[in-house]
């Protein structure tokens, strides 16, 4: 493998084209630097030009300390390690920013949540429409500090979402949701048909939007880990490890070599078990029956390794801050490391039924294709953004955990249809079966957990992921007594959902669930 | 096609046996925490540990109320750690359904003592004492009518009303082959038109709260709804807050509540065969 160890932040820095003040690398993980509220389009053009991915825009609420809001912009570079946060200062008295979502596509939603959270206006947003408070909401910000998280709002009489018309002869909208066919979460698909080729798909999401990063600024650290596992319940182990990695690096701790590796494990377990499902769920959505019950087969004996473990089917209660709660003895590792041994060559055998079934490969291929040129504008991470050329993986960009001295492949593709999205999962199986084995066999005896000091006021850190799904972000500020004053989550899914709108069009709308499972993003991680 | 028969020949029969066979539930499985009332000296660091408040302590003049609510609880075993002696257990504990909300609710009161600790135990009970016999009357004519109509079968429709899809995880595993639904009578449908029962994960959120309700009034009559997991049944970890009304019961009656963070899929058919009448009631949990 090989390890981007470059430092081109601080050239880059002279080159976008603006001031960055108070530039200062805050640690390993992370530059930090101030831009005036006016420079920031040409702080993101310039950032972008120079190679860079804005990965997450976010806002906070500070008018008790400074009368001030601030917005940062998280950057990351394929040849520097470290994350860039640059942080604007949004006078409380001019309650505005300017938007870049019309050049970045990706921070669409990022931008108009920050409308609706925090009535921050985004200056010149090309659809400033309300996103994650529904048009019937009452005008409320529910993440500024004077707003009480246990506020009961009245019955919501106000708008209904307009959807973009449907026009045309033959033309016709299919909407769908958000109570689903399948058993999977809630959201409003609305398509717009030409006989059976989809022309465009509305997407409208935050049904299950329940207040979570409200919720953070509630409760004490130790519990707010369970909370950071109920993000998205099938990406527990990542979301409570982003969580945690930001604590301990506010804390200014680093967890123990034992605690790193176990950590590893549980992460790896957590890919395992989630991209088997999915082949047997995208298999089964072009008529496989077969292949995917073996495929749920296989899942429920990766979810009874994950039990044996932690207790736990879906590796809840088992992350904290300081490393893990509970340690493995010898044989748990050697029982492990066996019955992966064993899923190695059932889940072969069950790839060898899928490969040699042609008509399966003739709906997969070609069918649902993002193209990489889409995906890199797009700004898409993780298994969809793989499958389309865009060669990113925070395990070997940004390591974290072990992944340092882990050695494994990335897997990319470049045809960007739901079969590479497939194999992209298939390959990284593999992957992580061997990145397992290398952490079992240096499961040396040690602590696998440590305890955390008294956690500073006012720190800020970043912890980042990547999940099966792809980069999981957690962003917090800390507060007195152990609390946080704010907790950003930043799932995949959110910036992911793009890239299934692109994805459809053209195809027929009964190829639509295959072609949203082989993104299988999550509602839940989106809405919070 | 040789691959597929091959695979078959290789794969033994792996569906279980419950609910006519008990269930194989691994010893390393976090199910419900029991409490020893009587022996419990000091409910005060179980109740610091846990992250949903479902260990509660009230106290007045020289008297301390100790509340559990298994459908706040996550089963996370905090708890237990927290209290260090043997009064909290975590078992292997999952037929946890019941039928009445109050039966997921014991309340302990005891004496307080000079240093803090509990003295000898005064009183336990659960928060709603027992049904009334007519109540319970009632509910067996409803159970028997719609017995009646479903006669061995059941459609099923999911809703999430808010869920973190935890729940959705565990309940779609329920039509792997391992758990297999269907040898039931029981089966996944895809429309509150076909249903007979809805299954609802929350916490229902105000986003989700109309759709909840027209999905309860496009199901026919008879029907029944199970809430899913700590969040369906009280809002969770999430709780009240202004994104959210709490639990399914906020929005539409419920039949069953299923406790878990999520409820593994044991635990669901026990609570699915609960609201068909085809499972013993449980007494009383933590008992």
């Amino acid at each position: 493998m090989t390890h981007s160890a470059g430092q081109i932040f601080d050239q880059i820095r002279d080159r976008c084209g603006v001031a960055l003040d108070r530039w200062h690398q805050a640690n390993d993980a992370e530059i930090r630097a101030d831009a005036a509220l006016s420079d920031v389009r040409r702080m993101v053009a310039g950032l972008i030009e120079n190679g860079c991915r804005l990965a997450s825009v976010f806002a906070e609420d500070r008018t008790a300390v400074t009368e001030d809001f601030l917005i940062y912009y998280v950057f990351d570079h394929p040849a520097d390690e470290r994350f860039l946060v640059v942080r604007t200062v949004v006078p409380s008295h001019l309650p505005a920013f300017p938007s870049v979502a019309a050049e970045v596509p990706a921070v669409n939603w990022q931008e108009r949540e920050i409308q609706d959270m925090f009535g921050l206006v985004a200056d010149g947003h090309p659809n400033p429409r309300r996103v994650a408070l529904h048009d019937n909401w009452p005008d409320v910000h529910p993440l500024r500090k004077d707003f009480p998280i246990d506020t009961v709002l009245p019955p919501f009489e106000g708008e209904q979402h307009v959807y973009r018309p449907t026009l045309g002869e033959g033309v016709f909208q299919i909407p769908v949701g958000p109570v689903h066919a399948g058993i999977i979460e809630p959201g409003h698909f609305n398509f717009a048909v030409a006989g059976e080729p989809i022309l465009y798909l509305q997407l409208r999401m935050f049904y299950t939007h329940k207040g979570i990063e409200k919720r953070f600024e509630q409760l004490p650290v130790n519990r707010a880990v369970y909370l950071a596992e109920s993000i998205s319940g099938d990406s527990s182990f990542s979301h409570g490890t982003a969580f945690c990695q930001a604590i301990e690096q506010a804390a200014g701790i680093e967890i123990p070599a034992r605690a790193k590796r176990m950590r590893t494990v549980l992460l790896e377990l957590e890919r395992l078990y989630n991209h088997v499902g999915d082949i047997g769920a995208i298999v089964n959505d072009v008529g496989f029956a077969v292949a995917n019950a073996h495929a749920m087969r296989l899942r429920e004996y990766l979810l009874a390794v994950n039990e044996e473990l932690t207790g736990s089917r879906l590796l809840r209660g088992i992350v904290c801050p300081g490393g893990l709660r509970h340690d493995w003895n010898d044989q748990q590792a050697k029982k492990c490391r066996e019955s992966l041994r064993q899923f190695e060559q059932d889940f072969a055998g069950l790839m060898q039924i899928v490969d040699s079934s042609d008509s399966t490969r003739d709906r997969l291929e070609h069918t649902g294709i993002l193209h990489p040129d889409k995906a890199r504008d797009l700004g898409i991470v993780g298994v969809g953004g793989r499958a389309s050329g865009v060669d990113r993986d925070l395990r070997r960009d940004h390591p974290y955990a072990a992944y340092r001295e882990a050695s494994f492949e990335v897997p990319v593709y470049q045809e960007g249809d739901v079969l590479r999205r497939m194999r992209v999962r298939v390959d990284e199986i593999g992957q992580s079966l061997g990145i397992i084995r290398q952490m079992l066999t240096r499961l040396e005896p040690g602590l696998h957990l440590i305890a955390i000091p008294p956690l500073p006021a006012d720190r800020v850190a970043l912890g980042a992921v990547e999940g099966w799904r792809g980069e999981i972000l957690h962003w917090i500020r800390t507060g007195a007594h152990s609390r946080l004053e704010r907790g950003k989550i930043k799932d995949p899914s959110l910036s992911n959902w793009p890239a299934l709108v692109e994805a459809v069009q053209g195809n027929i709308v009964p190829d639509f669930p295959v072609i949203n499972k082989s993104f299988n993003l999550s509602y839940s991680g989106t809405d919070r | 096609m040789f691959h597929i028969f091959k695979k078959a020949a290789q794969t033994h029969l792996v569906t279980i046996g419950y609910p006519h066979a008990p269930a194989q539930i691994p010893e390393s499985f976090r199910g419900a925490p029991s409490f020893d009332f009587a022996a419990w000296r000091d409910a005060r660091p179980a109740a610091d540990a846990c992250p949903t408040g479902a260990i509660r302590i009230e106290e007045s003049a020289a008297r301390r109320r100790v509340t559990v609510d298994y459908g706040l609880c996550i089963y996370c075993g905090q708890c237990a750690e927290a209290d260090g002696s043997s009064a909290v257990k975590i078992t292997r504990d999952f037929e946890l359904a019941v039928r009445e909300r109050g039966d997921l609710i014991m309340t302990a009161e005891y004496p307080l003592e000079l240093d803090g600790n509990q003295g000898e135990l005064a009183s336990v009970r659960s928060e709603h004492p027992s049904e009334s016999e007519t109540q319970e009357h009632l509910e067996s004519k409803v159970q028997h009518r719609i017995q009646q109509v479903l006669g061995r079968s059941l459609a099923i429709r999911e809703v999430d009303a808010g869920s973190c899809n935890g729940c959705e995880m565990e309940i779609g595993a329920l039509n792997s082959p391992v758990y297999d639904l269907e040898r039931l009578g029981i089966h996944f449908v895809a429309s509150p038109r076909h249903a007979d029962m809805l299954l609802v994960t929350g916490p229902v959120t105000r986003n989700m709260e109309l759709a909840l309700l027209k999905t309860y009034r496009a199901t026919p009559e008879p029907k029944m709804v199970v809430a899913v997991g700590a969040c369906g049944i009280s809002g969770g970890i999430f709780g009240l807050n202004y994104a959210t009304v709490g639990g399914v019961d906020a929005v539409i009656p419920v039949d069953v509540f299923i406790p878990g963070c999520p409820p593994r899929p044991h635990a669901l058919l026990h609570g699915i065969l609960l609201a068909l009448g085809r499972m013993e009631k449980r007494a009383r949990i933590g008992k």
